[in-house]
């Protein structure tokens, strides 16, 4: 059996245990927030208050929260092509590189609307390219792919440093960055969407790959569910030996959905750098790569699951930042860890809770239940 | 001293519905070779695991040297002094002879002493029973006789006396399985108790003592060896069930539309699993590949619809020649009207997680009924799913479910229902009704007569005799890769069943 | 006579920078090598950077400090065999997780506590682990080569530096010259072939990953208190996975292991060393590609082209009894 644990109704699969483990990856988090001291319930409420409570926090949530969509959506694909990209980080850190040399190159003779494209090209082909190594590695060599997105994790953090402290730094500068980047290579904020609903932002990073983000949600949603890719990705993902049965190339489903991902996880980058700081530097990643594979998990690597996690994380982000105002014990740091528990609850210990449920279902509805299992018996 | 070695009294387990063994009683007295013999599927490997303590009995007890015995562990196994030789090898592959011999036997912490104490006890053992073979060779340079010999070797190091052997002979060549005989009856003679599983006829007849049949989890007959005859173990391996009856006119074939020769397949392992198999399948009529799983069938439909390479040979398709030791794109097959109902659904034919709808255009996601440009025509492939749920009767009829969820006969209609649709000249389907309610089989028995009075060379592939008898038209028997013998329809049970046990090919080569 | 001078400098610092490495690298053996893939080393060498660096500054004992590092690794260790050996959960999975929440509870942790923003207060001598000279080392200074090899270069490391290259050894003898060793490999190559021998896969296991906890939290003690004096927020910065790099890159033997570790910290030591240095023949190397450089060879290994790394082979895949 491949799914052995496959006898839940689908609201409770989809919707009850990732509700579980999430609560109990907060539970575990709030007692970290007791063992500093401070009161988690009251860290709570700081930190919705942080993440929600102006018009200008929404603003930052949701700034973060498109760092996340991407990369989350970039995770998932991966996934439903049965592999595990960990390499997101650095394929936005690159795909930085391609946002920032289309910006340099073209800030100061087209105007942003042209721009933007092209920086969407450049973000995702730079993140698909450095991708592909591994996807090919792993199709055509048989490199774990785990292994090989991490080193080049490592690979890409080490070059973009050269970079910036080398060939695209200013010759007058001594900061690791780029020379700002003019209008032509800036995207418009967002904060009059907020203001739209009330809300009052002065200032916010918060701007238009957030719609970009949420289009590529749709767009991927299209990808996997309502395309012949899409359906040839999940196939392998799910069968390696239906597919092979059905006439879908491995070697060519790897690349192109490594590619895909990578594209994705690239076009993180225009966020922060197009978006927000508005010239290439170090570091703007953040780790975002990372909470894509906690956002991923969490949202079952559909995109309507995925937009309303980064959405939690973009919460946490934000309100963990107001949070240490008030709470000084706390840092944004906290998130890490909810983050990690995140994924250990969600990911690693998915099927904990599971056995317990079955039997409560099992008490509940023996009827439900009976079926199902006679139906797997016969089978 | 008891006189027997094992005793099994009112045995019964269950796999969920299955119920696999069922009130099995057997003596096994010392010092004899037992034979225990039946299809795949009969129980004999689930009786054996519980005697070696990987499951434990629902029901009943069993008596070691004639005192009870809990075996709940395959520890509680070896200190009774039970050892077993597993088909499939429990070998660590990249460890040294020895070391998989006192691998869980080492006795103390450190290996110094254990290793050369087995490497005495291996000499001993070498020459006591035969079993050569260089303690320090790492285990996966070893051809397969050799490694089931470290296996025995493990056995006997823990000082079984009693060895249990599951289809060891599935892997060996026929020199190979002489000289594993020859070892066996060493043992015999040390007053060792041997049980072999088997569903070879001539390796009983050759080498037990005693010889108990069992079918569909019941222990059937229990003989001695010299008391008994091959057709009648045959015969009571296969008993009597009553015949599927499916109406069907004579057959009317027409031209050549699917033909192999001289294929030659090697498994994943290296071994040559095909042997040089030639035949033609025809325009209307259904030939039946009858044999013992493992013998090659499943390899050779895997290489006719383009899932595996051939090593040499070639196949032609309605007299296209298919160069079959290349990548052949299974795709481009089902353009040219080959069709392929899989053996195993569940990893091949099917992705269970789909939805049902999903399942129903696998393979054929590209075919222009189904496609927008790069999208799926999401509409029309689930209105055709509908169609086809109610014209095969799938149920639920609901296409949106999960695949997981439909019973075995109805995943395999859904399977069916997808290849028959596309019309196609060639269909090839592996265990058509494996895991299917008696209502489903007739149902899909009827499905393939159809195709075959619509003028489509079928071939069909099954372990299940009956099956192949009711449909065929014409049979071919594979035993050791090769096929070994060609029948009528209605050929009797006996005589495929000694063909099935390679008897007679045997006979042909004294 | 300058030259070498600069060597033997540029190999002392090879060995300081190898031994966290070193230990990351031992201990990630004991869990691949029983089937249990780790990538979660990086979080436990921090936690035990993080518990050593508290400890010590609390009680200002060292040995203290190594025992409570070591008790946090193994608890973190544990959590991943509870999720992976018990659970069946993705291995992947699990150890990503784990690198988090160490990395974010030694910060949230280390300011709750200390309030130097994630820091642990500065250790004076006599809580860390120091130098030790060895015998005749002074004496022996004034010897050319060989007294100043031993006076520079074997000399003067702390006690942890002569313990991980002990552990080579002795993680070799255990691996082959033991039981537990013997079992250890067959578990990680064919975890059937030890259930049928009567042994319990997932307490093999077990204490596989006990003993990866055991190393990590060696590994990190050295971070904090031999190479460092105190913890810092992410000290580790990615040398757990430098030391999977260094693993794979000595396909799971722990001799091949110290050499790669070696290497790696080579690498290290020379980007320290050539810094704005034009080196001849090829001029200035950025010392990005030096810290790059391990990460490029694992990848070019990985990919077959200098020899194969073959994993063991039921790596990664949880054990569940066949039918």
């Amino acid at each position: 059996m491949s799914t052995p644990y496959a006898k839940l109704p689908a609201w409770a699969d989809y919707g009850l245990i990732p509700l579980i483990n999430l609560i109990v990856a907060f539970a575990v988090a709030g007692l970290v927030v007791l063992l500093v001291g401070e009161n988690p319930l009251r860290a709570a409420g700081l930190m919705l208050e942080g993440a929600f409570g102006s018009g200008r926090n929404i603003a930052y949530t949701l700034y973060y929260s498109t760092s996340f969509i991407f990369t989350g959506l970039a995770v998932a694909v991966a996934f439903h092509g049965g592999l595990f990209n960990i390499g997101g980080e650095g394929q936005a850190y690159i795909g930085g590189l391609g946002v920032g040399l289309v910006c340099l190159t073209f800030d100061s003779i087209l105007p942003w609307w042209l721009t933007f494209p092209l920086a969407i090209l450049g973000a995702a082909a730079v993140g698909a390219g450095w991708a592909f190594i591994p996807a090919y590695l792993q199709a055509k060599r048989g490199s774990h792919i785990v292994i090989t997105t991490i080193m080049f994790n490592f690979i890409a953090a080490s070059l973009m440093v050269y970079l910036l402290v080398g060939p695209l730094k200013p010759a007058n500068s001594m900061a690791p960055q780029t020379r700002n980047f003019l209008e032509g290579g800036q995207l418009p904020k967002l904060n009059w969407l907020i203001e739209l609903f009330g809300g009052t932002v002065r200032s916010s990073p918060f701007n238009l790959s957030f719609l970009l983000a949420l289009l590529c949600a749709f767009l991927v949603w299209l990808l996997i569910w309502r395309t012949r890719l899409g359906y040839e990705i999940r196939t392998q993902g799910h069968s390696p030996k239906a597919a092979r049965y059905a006439g879908i190339g491995e070697t060519r489903i790897i690349i192109i959905t490594m590619m895909i991902s990578g594209a994705l996880a690239g076009m993180m980058a225009l966020n922060p750098v197009m978006g927000d700081q508005g010239r290439l530097q170090l570091d703007f990643v953040t780790g975002a790569g990372f909470v894509g594979i906690a956002a991923a998990l969490m949202g079952r690597s559909h995109p309507a699951g995925i937009v309303p996690a980064a959405i939690l994380f973009g919460m946490l982000y934000q309100g963990g930042a107001e949070l240490a105002f008030e709470m000084p014990n706390i840092s944004r740091d906290m998130i890490v860890i909810i983050q990690g528990l995140v994924i250990l609850f969600a990911g690693a210990l998915e099927n904990m809770f599971r056995p317990a449920a079955q039997s409560l279902f099992a008490s509940i509805s023996p009827r439900s239940m009976g079926v199902a299992a006679s139906r797997s018996g016969g089978a | 001293m008891a006189e027997n070695a094992i005793e099994l009294v009112g045995i019964n387990k269950s796999f969920g519905a299955v119920h696999a063994n069922r009130d099995i009683n057997l003596a096994i007295p010392r010092g004899t070779i037992q034979g225990i013999i039946g299809e795949n599927g009969a129980g004999k490997s689930t009786l054996m695991s519980i005697l070696y303590g990987f499951y434990q009995a629902d029901s009943g007890e069993i008596r070691v040297n004639g005192k009870p015995a809990t075996i709940a562990t395959p520890n509680d196994a070896i200190a009774a002094g039970i050892g077993m030789v597993h088909q499939h090898f429990m070998l660590v592959q990249n460890f040294t002879v020895l070391e998989n011999v006192i691998l869980g036997a080492e006795g103390e912490a450190l290996l110094n002493r254990s290793i050369s104490r087995a490497r005495s006890e291996l000499r001993r053992l070498e020459k006591e029973y035969g079993l050569e073979v260089d303690p320090d060779a790492i285990v996966e340079d070893l051809p397969v006789g050799l490694q089931q010999r470290v296996e025995i070797l493990k056995a006997l190091y823990r000082g079984a006396d009693i060895l249990i052997l599951d289809e060891p002979t599935g892997v060996l060549t026929p020199a190979e399985a002489d000289h594993l005989f020859r070892i066996l009856a060493q043992l015999k003679a040390e007053g060792k108790t041997v049980v072999l599983i088997t569903h070879k006829l001539r390796e009983i007849m050759a080498i037990t003592d005693n010889v108990a049949v069992m079918r569909q989890g019941q222990l059937v007959a229990s003989r001695a060896t010299k008391d008994t005859t091959v057709e009648e173990l045959a015969e009571l391996m296969v008993g009597r069930r009553v015949l599927l009856r499916v109406e069907k006119g004579e057959a009317a074939p027409g031209d050549v539309m699917l033909s192999v020769r001289n294929l030659t397949v090697k498994d994943g392992r290296g071994c040559t699993v095909v042997k040089d198999v030639s035949f033609d399948v025809k325009a209307g009529e259904i030939v039946g590949i009858a044999g013992v799983a493992g013998n090659g069938q499943s390899e050779l439909i895997e290489t006719i619809s383009g899932i595996r390479r051939a090593e040499s040979g070639t196949v032609s398709l309605k007299g296209t020649l298919l160069d079959v030791t290349r990548h052949v794109d299974p795709g481009d097959l089902r353009d040219w009207g080959l069709a392929h109902v899989p053996e195993d659904r569940h990893h091949v034919g099917l992705v269970l997680p789909f939805e049902e709808s999903e399942n129903a255009i696998l393979g054929y996601h590209d075919h222009p009924r189904y496609r927008k440009g790069p999208f799926l025509d999401i509409e029309r492939i689930r209105q055709s799913a509908r169609e086809q749920m109610t014209r095969y009767d799938i149920r639920p009829a609901n296409e949106r479910l999960k695949t997981a969820n439909f019973s075995g006969g109805n995943q395999q209609k859904i399977v069916l229902a997808r290849e028959i649709e596309k019309d196609p000249d060639v269909l090839i389907v592996g265990q058509p009704t494996r895991g299917v309610d008696v209502g489903a089989i007739e149902f899909i028995h009827k499905r393939l007569i159809e195709m075959r009075d619509a003028g489509k060379a079928v071939l069909i592939v099954s372990v299940e005799l009956d099956e192949i008898r009711s449909l065929s038209d014409r049979i071919l028997v594979m035993f050791d890769g090769r096929i070994v013998g060609e029948r009528k329809g209605d050929a009797s049970e006996g005589d495929l069943g000694l063909l099935m046990a390679g008897v007679e090919q045997r006979e042909a080569a004294e | 006579m300058d030259f070498f001078n600069t060597l033997i400098v540029v190999l002392d610092s090879t060995v300081r920078l190898s031994i966290p490495l070193l230990f990351a690298c031992l201990a990630g053996l004991y869990s691949e090598r029983a089937g249990v893939f780790d990538i979660g080393l990086e979080g436990k060498m921090l936690a035990a950077a993080f518990a050593s660096a508290s400890v010590a500054a609390v009680t200002g004992s060292a040995w203290l400090a190594l025992g409570a590092a070591v008790l946090i690794s193994v608890f973190f260790a544990l959590v991943h065999g509870f999720a992976s050996i018990t659970h069946r959960g993705n291995q992947i999975v699990s150890g990503v997780a784990l690198n988090f929440i160490a990395a974010g509870t030694t910060v949230i942790l280390g300011q709750a506590w200390f309030q130097q923003g994630g820091r642990t207060p500065s250790l004076g001598a006599e809580a860390r682990f120091n130098a030790i000279t060895l015998p005749f080392a002074e004496a022996a200074r004034d010897i050319p080569v060989i007294g100043f090899v031993y006076y520079e270069l074997l000399s003067g490391h702390s006690i942890l530096v002569y313990v991980a290259f002990f552990m080579v050894f002795a993680t070799w003898w255990i691996l082959f010259r033991t039981r537990f060793g013997l079992r250890l490999r067959a578990v990680g190559e064919n975890p059937a072939a030890v259930d049928t021998a009567g042994i319990s896969v997932a307490w093999l296991r077990y204490r596989a990953v006990i003993c990866t906890g055991i190393l990590c939290g060696f590994a990190g003690t050295y971070l904090a208190l031999a190479q460092n004096a105190g913890f810092v927020k992410d000290m580790t910065a990615g040398k757990g996975y430098i030391a999977l790099a260094a693993l794979i890159f000595a396909k799971w033997r722990p001799v091949p292991a110290m050499f790669a570790c070696l290497l790696f910290g080579f690498l290290d030591a020379l980007a320290i060393r050539l810094q704005g240095t034009p080196l001849p023949m090829v001029g200035r190397v950025p010392a990005q590609f030096f810290q790059a450089l391990p990460y490029i060879l694992t990848v070019i290994l990985l990919a077959g082209f200098i020899g194969k790394a073959i994993p063991p082979r039921a790596g990664g895949v949880p054990y569940v009894k066949e039918r």
